[in-house]
């Protein structure tokens, strides 16, 4: 149980410390450390609980740890996992709150977060390939991948219309 | 509700930034950046907390380090206003709304409904709509920040380096900020 809570806290401090810009970009992240180097939950369990963070209020991450948190410990695991993603937020912003505008406008810092992103980018892109590959089945779920995703380019809608979308037409298009 | 501090200008209580990040923790969905302007209305409008031109230093701030937007937006706002404890308890009233919604779902609903057919429905067509989300946020993403051939090249060859490789992600990222620091920023934003 121990370990659990360490390993737990462990990955979730990886995943909050490597979240720069906030959103998605904790989805390669979590992506590696829960499904491929934990094994604690299958990819479609994955995009479920991504799906539940939408759809509930607040950070997706804080959502996600907390729900990854509760199914492999119960409430201490739920604990745990939040603490581990808040954690990097915490310590640097409070040690470093009296310098913090001077860090981020430093060459140096912008140089490496912006090539930082770049890589980020690309992780973002393989992993909306590699979850597709459990989430886009059959015609009706790429049919709904590609609606979404043409429409989200097109014109700028809030997440909650895709979820909204998205359960609507699972609804409807699910073969029973 | 209106603090009894004692120095009503500058001291806030702990409670009224408890309670004010308890409120932007539950009422914003989808995370990112549509928080923002419901922590900008709550702390710079309604609260006068922050100037217009702090809260644009706190933004800018907020996206350069990692982190949450709105959990790093609630410690800095925090700090300003009653040190490391306010940080402390921006981020206890920002994060509580999720970890107790979310401990409700995971405890009472989702292990009832999970097996339902209308609920694996939903769940069907959740799935790519997510997928499409995570799609949309990369394209989006690289619009914003990819300007200029090299930093398109930096992206395409971590892409690679990604998939022949099998690395952990944070050796992807750590591999791309280390290039961005040599080359220099201006080889990256346009």
């Amino acid at each position: 149980m121990i370990s659990i809570l360490l390993s737990l806290y462990w990955s979730f401090l990886k995943v909050g410390l490597f979240t720069v810009g906030g959103g998605y970009a904790m989805i390669p992240l979590m992506e590696a450390e829960g499904i491929k180097v934990h094994g604690w939950l299958t990819p479609s369990e994955f995009l479920d609980i991504i799906a539940v963070a939408e759809m509930t209020p607040g950070p997706i991450s804080i959502n996600a740890a907390t729900f990854i948190g509760y199914t492999l410990a119960g409430v201490t695991g739920s604990l745990i996992a939040t603490l581990g993603v808040i954690t990097p937020s915490l310590v640097l912003l409070t040690l470093l709150s009296k310098v913090l505008l001077q860090v981020v406008r430093n060459p140096g810092a912008e140089n490496f977060i912006s090539g930082l992103r770049s890589g980020l980018i690309a992780l973002i892109l393989l992993a909306s390939f590699t979850l597709g590959q459990t989430a886009i089945i059959d015609v009706p779920t790429a049919m709904i991948f590609a609606a979404l995703l043409i429409g989200s380019l097109v014109r700028r809608v809030s997440p909650l219309y895709f979820i909204a979308a998205g359960a609507i037409l699972g609804l409807l298009l699910y073969p029973y | 509700m209106a603090s009894q501090a004692e120095n009503p200008a500058k001291t806030e209580s702990l409670w009224s930034i408890l309670l004010t990040f308890f409120k932007v923790g539950a009422f914003t969905f989808g995370g990112g950046y549509a928080i923002l302007p419901v922590i900008q209305q709550e702390v710079v409008e309604n609260k006068k907390w922050v100037s217009q031109r702090d809260f644009a230093d706190i933004l800018i701030i907020t996206q350069g380090m990692p982190g949450q937007l709105a959990l790093n937006s609630a410690i800095q706002i925090g700090i300003r206003l009653r040190g490391t404890a306010g940080g402390l308890v921006g981020a206890l009233g920002v994060t509580a709304p999720s970890v107790i919604i979310l401990l409700i779902i995971a405890a009472f609903i989702y292990p009832v409904v999970r097996h339902n057919e209308y609920v694996q429905a939903v769940f069907y067509g959740l799935r790519p709509a997510v997928v499409a989300l995570i799609a949309a946020a990369a394209i989006k993403m690289g619009r914003e920040i990819l300007q200029g051939w090299s930093a398109v090249l930096l992206c395409a060859i971590l892409l690679i380096i990604a998939i022949v490789s099998q690395v952990h992600p944070i050796l992807i990222l750590l591999i791309g900020g280390l290039v961005g620091l040599i080359l220099g920023r201006r080889n990256f934003l346009s």
